[in-house]
Formats: C-alpha cells, sequence, structure tokens
C-alpha cells in the first residue's frame, strides 16, 4: 500500500477541539502482527477512501483483556478493561469500530457492567453502513467471477449473531460466493479462539485450522476470506500445510474491499 | 362391592409417586447447593424459549431425521398420558373407561384412535432409534459404553413394552372392540387372542394393571437416567443463556478487588468495609460442583447425554480429549456422588478426598476449547457446558496460578506490555509509517 494513510490519535482530536465520527480500535494483532497489521492499513484505507473521520488510541491503548479472559484470568481481563474504560471514557467514546471480532465481543459485551457502554461495531459491519449509505463505491472488477468462501469467525458470527454483513459486503466485488458445508451458525472454529492462538494445542490427531482448510477448499476457492486477524492466521497456516498457496488466498474482508476501489 | 382392587391401585399409586415425589426432593436440595444465581429477568422471553425450544423442540429438527422421530416420540408420550388419566380414575373407583361415561361416543373413539396410531408410530420411531443406537454406525452413540448406552437402550424397550400393553390392552377389551370406534389398530390385534371372554377378559386386565405399574416404574426410573430431560428441559430452556453467546459474566469478587486496587485514594491498610456480612471467602472459579452455580447444575441433571456437542466441537472432532458432553456428565455423576454423601451422613457433606477437577475432569481437556460455543448452540435443551469449562479455568488460573507455560507468558506480556506479545506499548502506532 503505496499512498500514505491518513490517521489520526485521539489526542490530536482533542487537542483540536474535535469528535471524530469514530474511534477505530485497532487491537494487539492489528497493532503488532505482521499480517495483520496489513489488515488494519487496508481498513484505514477504506475509511480515508470514505472520508470518514476516525481516531485511533496509538500508544493510549492497551489489549482488551479479552484472551486473559478467556484463559481463565478474569483479574488481568478486569484490570485491562479498567484502563481502557477509563480512557475511552476519558475521551467521551460513543462510537468504536474494530478488525478483531474478540475485540468487539468483548468491548461490546463484557464492558458495559464495568462501566464502558459504547456503540461497537465490526469493520464488516462498518464497510457494509458506508457502502449503504453511499459513501464508499466499490467500481474495481478485480474479483468478479472470483470463488470467494467466508469463514465465519466465532465471535462475530455464533458469539454475535452476525452472519450477513460481510457476506453483503463480499457481493459487491461481482465475486461468486460460495458456502461451505459448516458455515453461518454451524461454522467449525478457526481453532484459534479460547486462547488457543498462544499455545500449543493439546493432543489430537489433527489441528483444528488443518480440517476447517480442508472444509473450506472442498469448495474449490479462489480466496478464503475472513473477518478476524486469528483466522486468517490459522487459515493462512492450513493453506500452507496443504501447499494451495499458489492457487488460494486467505484474506480479509476490509482487504478484498480495498483491492476493489 | 369388592373394594380390594381399588385399594391395591390406591397404594401401588401412593407409593409409585411417593418414591418419585422423594427423588424430586434430592434433586432439587442437590442443584441448591450450586451458588445462587439471579435469573429473574426477562420473564417474557425466557418463557418464549421455553415454548419454542422445550415444548416446540425447534433444536431438534436440526438434524431432520433424529429430530423427526423424537418429535413421534414426544407427542406420542405426552398425548399417551392423557389415557393415563383415565387409568388412574378408573382404578381408583372401579369404573371402566370413564372417558365414555363423559364424552360423545365419536369423541372418546377418535381419542384412543388417534392414540392407537401414535402408538404404531412410536413403535417404528423406536426401533429406528434403537438400530441407529446399536447398529448403525453413528460416533456420538457409538461412543457410549456401560450405563449411558445401556440406559439409552433400556428407555427404548420400556417404550415398546407401554406401547404393546396398551394396544393389546385395547385388543382384548371386548366392549371396546365391539363398539367399533377408536379401534383402528386394535381390530387388527384382537383376531390373535382366543374367543374365550373369560380369557380375554383376563389378558385385558392383566394389560391394564402391567400398563399402570409399567408408567409408574417409568416415572421412577426418570431419576437415574438421561431421561430427566423430559422433565427438566422445560425448566433448563427457561432458564437458558438470554445474552449473546460471546459474552461471558464478569466476576463480581474479582471487580471489587480491581476496583480497589485502581482506586488512587483507597488506603490499601484499611480494614475491608463489607467483610463482616460476607458470608464465605470468595473462591475464584471452580473446582467442584457446589462451586458452579445452580443453573449449571440444573444443566448437568438436564443433559439428555445426545451427544450433538461433541460431535460439532472442533476439539473432539480433531482427536483432543475433550468432549462438552463428558463434561455435563462428569458433572451430574459428582454432584449425585456428593448427593449420595450427604444422605450417608445424616445432611453434612463429608469430605471424600475428592472433586469435580481432577478427580473427573482433567486438565488436558479443559484447556483444549477454543471457545467456539459450537457445543452451546448445538444442544437441543440449551445447556451451556463452555460456562463450566470457563469456571474451571478461572480456578486453574486464579487458584492454582495453573495456567500452561505459554499462557503464562501471554498474560505476563499483557501486564507488562499491554499486548500479548513482548512489544513496547508506545510502539502501538508504527503500523502507519511501515
Ligand atoms: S466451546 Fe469448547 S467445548 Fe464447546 S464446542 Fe467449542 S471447543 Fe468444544
Ligand atoms: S449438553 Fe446438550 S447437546 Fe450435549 S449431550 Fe447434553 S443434551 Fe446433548
Amino acid at each position: 500500500m503505496s499512498e500514505q494513510l491518513q490517521v489520526k490519535t485521539m489526542a490530536e482530536y482533542m487537542a483540536e477541539g474535535k469528535q471524530p465520527e469514530v474511534l477505530f480500535w485497532v487491537g494487539s494483532a492489528g497493532s503488532y502482527d505482521d499480517r495483520a497489521k496489513k489488515i488494519t492499513k487496508a481498513f484505514v484505507k477504506l475509511l480515508n477512501n470514505a472520508g470518514v473521520e476516525f481516531a485511533v488510541l496509538g500508544a493510549e491503548e492497551s489489549n482488551t483483556g479479552d484472551v486473559a479472559k478467556r484463559a481463565g484470568n478474569e483479574f488481568l481481563f478486569q484490570m485491562q478493561a479498567m484502563m481502557n474504560i477509563e480512557v475511552l471514557n476519558a475521551y467521551e467514546i460513543k462510537r468504536i469500530v474494530t478488525c478483531d471480532p474478540h475485540s468487539f465481543n468483548c468491548i461490546k459485551n463484557e464492558y458495559p457492567s464495568l462501566g464502558g457502554v459504547y456503540d461497537v461495531v465490526h469493520h464488516t459491519q462498518y464497510i457494509k453502513q458506508l457502502i449503504d449509505a453511499g459513501r464508499l463505491s466499490v467500481k474495481g472488477d478485480t474479483y468478479k467471477g472470483k470463488r470467494i468462501t467466508f469463514h465465519d469467525p466465532c465471535y462475530l458470527g455464533r458469539a454475535n449473531s452476525e452472519f450477513h454483513a460481510p457476506r453483503s459486503v463480499l457481493r459487491n466485488t461481482n465475486a461468486n460466493l460460495v458456502e461451505m458445508k459448516k458455515n453461518k451458525r454451524f461454522a467449525l472454529c478457526c481453532g484459534a479462539g479460547g486462547a488457543q492462538m498462544f499455545k500449543e494445542p493439546e493432543k489430537g490427531d489433527k489441528d483444528v485450522n488443518i480440517l476447517r482448510t480442508e472444509q473450506a477448499l472442498e469448495t474449490t476457492p479462489d480466496i478464503i476470506a475472513t473477518g478476524c486477524p486469528y483466522c486468517n492466521t490459522m487459515m493462512t497456516d492450513g493453506i500452507k500445510a496443504k501447499e494451495k498457496e499458489d492457487t488460494v488466498t486467505v484474506l480479509d474482508v476490509a482487504e478484498v474491499l480495498a483491492n476493489s476501489l | 362391592m369388592n373394594y380390594l382392587p381399588n385399594i391395591i391401585f390406591a397404594l401401588i399409586l401412593i407409593a409409585g409417586i411417593g418414591y418419585f415425589a422423594r427423588n424430586i426432593k434430592k434433586l432439587i436440595r442437590n442443584i441448591k447447593l450450586g451458588r445462587e444465581v439471579d435469573a429473574s429477568d426477562n420473564k417474557s422471553q425466557r418463557w418464549k424459549n421455553m415454548a419454542r425450544i422445550a415444548l416446540g423442540q425447534s433444536k431438534m429438527v436440526v438434524r431432520p431425521i433424529a429430530g423427526f422421530l423424537h418429535i413421534i416420540v414426544y407427542v406420542g408420550f405426552i398425548i399417551i398420558n392423557i389415557e393415563v388419566l383415565e387409568i388412574i380414575i378408573d382404578g381408583l373407583f372401579g369404573t371402566h373407561r370413564i372417558g365414555l361415561k363423559v364424552l360423545p361416543e365419536s369423541v372418546y373413539g377418535f381419542l384412543i384412535g388417534s392414540f392407537e396410531i401414535l402408538a404404531v408410530l412410536v413403535l417404528i420411531a423406536v426401533v429406528v432409534f434403537w438400530l441407529r443406537r446399536n447398529i448403525i454406525n453413528i460416533k456420538r452413540f457409538k461412543s457410549l459404553k456401560g450405563w449411558p448406552k445401556n440406559d439409552g437402550n433400556i428407555i427404548l424397550y420400556f417404550e415398546v413394552v407401554l406401547m404393546c400393553l396398551f394396544l393389546v390392552m385395547n385388543a382384548t377389551d371386548t366392549s371396546f372392540q365391539n363398539m367399533g370406534a377408536g379401534n383402528v389398530i386394535s381390530q387388527f390385534i384382537s383376531p390373535w387372542f382366543s374367543d374365550n371372554p373369560d380369557t380375554l377378559h383376563l389378558i385385558e386386565r392383566s394389560a391394564w394393571w402391567l400398563h399402570i405399574v409399567g408408567i409408574l416404574v417409568f416415572l421412577n426410573y426418570l431419576y437415574f437416567s438421561k431421561h430427566l430431560h423430559i422433565l427438566l428441559a422445560f425448566p433448563n430452556t427457561y432458564y437458558g443463556k438470554l445474552t449473546p453467546k460471546g459474552q461471558f459474566n464478569n466476576l463480581e469478587a474479582v471487580t471489587n478487588e480491581v476496583k480497589l486496587m485502581m482506586d488512587p485514594n483507597a488506603d490499601p491498610f484499611a480494614a475491608p468495609a463489607e467483610d463482616d456480612n460476607a458470608e464465605e471467602p470468595a473462591k475464584f472459579g471452580a473446582s467442584d460442583v457446589m462451586d458452579l452455580n445452580r443453573i449449571q447444575l440444573l444443566n448437568a441433571y438436564t443433559c439428555t447425554e445426545c451427544g450433538r456437542c461433541t460431535s460439532e466441537c472442533p476439539a473432539n472432532q480433531t482427536g483432543k480429549k475433550l468432549s462438552p458432553r463428558k463434561i455435563m456428565m462428569d458433572t451430574r455423576d459428582r454432584l449425585v456422588e456428593v448427593g449420595k454423601n450427604i444422605d450417608a451422613n445424616g445432611g453434612e457433606f463429608k469430605d471424600d478426598g475428592k472433586q469435580l477437577l481432577g478427580d473427573y475432569i482433567t486438565n488436558e481437556e479443559l484447556w483444549a476449547c477454543t471457545t467456539c460455543n459450537a457445543c452451546v448452540e448445538a444442544c437441543p435443551v440449551s445447556i451451556d457446558p463452555l460456562s463450566i469449562i470457563m469456571e474451571m479455568r478461572r480456578y486453574l488460573v486464579m487458584e492454582e496460578s495453573a495456567a500452561p507455560m505459554e499462557l503464562n507468558n501471554m498474560m505476563t506480556n499483557i501486564e507488562n506490555n499491554g499486548a500479548p506479545w513482548p512489544y513496547n506499548q508506545q510502539d502501538r502506532l508504527n503500523w502507519v509509517n511501515e
């Protein structure tokens, strides 16, 4: 991505005495993980293109605590949550968008009872809103006729019942959406959730991401699209293990869109 | 008049219902061993869920074959119980087919006729169920062994016997056959029996008595069986989770401590104010059934052991030890064990050196969970195995510091750098210029 990205921090908005439309919660993966950073940039490209006035917290953002909570460390989770809530409330944040379904679920559902009440949307929902409002238009034919299968991230799909937005966004590219046998409510996990991302799997006869990749490959896709940085890593690893990286690409919905402007 | 049959009937009925009531009291006592939990919210949504999921069996049709057959057996079960009402009245008052006295012949005939058809449908469904459990290679049934496997079959044999008794009872009831209304099925069975009126009467009476005794035995068998779900599916779906599946509860005890820690004005040496009325020192998470909440214990008793959860579980599908069905069965087994312990020790639980964590459920199972909620989605009676897994993880991490090493590293990183990796928080925005 060569063109200069326009990114302002909340502190800068504050200094100008302005409020952004929305706060972009980048999340730990989106800030540090090499693959996830590309998703972050693709989403920013979309925001810039649509002329959205958004802010990031930058160094004031800290881990949501989500993964600590799923690991069982409620203390660490609540410490992180309260620190973040203090920052968010001090900036009087109302609306938050994030590319990470885990942050999305955590801030949307688990922060309110700790004092952090915001309107939280996942980036696929936000992109859909931008398209519906006519602020973002898909002109390119990059993916016309390509077979795209969407892998539902557990914490967007089953956990929060959002199945429609990512598919609706993908349809704008004129790609050929194909569904895996196990989709939406019954989608198989990629294997990263519940803090599995950060540890070796228990003994078994297969890795979960391999099984999910096999299910995806059954649809003979050109692209496996997803909406979560962790799913992305897992599916990319799966494709490598299956030696399909020459024919199948794993992309985030935001990347598919950013490539279609 | 000879009142002996009426008296015997009343005694059997009282014994059957009495023993059942006693066991239900025990079940409620055992559930109350769990922590209290507030589920007084959203009453109308809860009733709706109960109507839809328990009464309407909405989750069963996800798997069409099993779902359809199950609905037949379920409807058969409910409707044929109306017939039991007649049997009870007849038995207590020495009447014969009291329904005929209060209902027009056509209505009564229609009712019994539909019962007979249902009885046959139930018989067919039960045969298919038996084949699925024992002959056809279905993994979620094949993996059951010992008591759970027998339990599943026993109930099927029960159904067969009860349905046959019902049909035989009708077939050998001469006056009912002569009436010619409602004997849609039994008219074909009736020729199999002798013409001797005395023999017929004897068979009819035997079938009648065995039928009601069989139903009482069935009722009392429930308490020991996975078939408790026939009753408990109703409260269980009422108390099922209403919040988004991804939302895990925030532990209040932790919130209080974290607030104290973060409050710059808090005096760290001051005695905690509310400690005087605190009932017991808070234990974080769960290591035994008493640490779980009452809904989780109700879940354990309600589990039908169908294995839908396990067959959708990503960990289980890839050969890991974790099985959400086993989590629920272990919880129930341990709860029953604790209950027996209490009975044996005059109402007090005596430490038996065992607990749910470790003696039933291993750390390896708990750490294999991806918290994906597939099990919760799959369960036809709104059970949440994931919440139990989470409570036990909380215990492992917060009480025992027993997380896998990699997870401890990850958590140390979050504490120090605000990210699960060892990167500097100041570098969070570096991606912009990379
Ligand atoms: S939440 Fe855990 S136990 Fe349930 S299906 Fe997913 S991995 Fe299996
Ligand atoms: S928890 Fe639910 S899905 Fe799993 S075995 Fe029990 S009843 Fe079946």
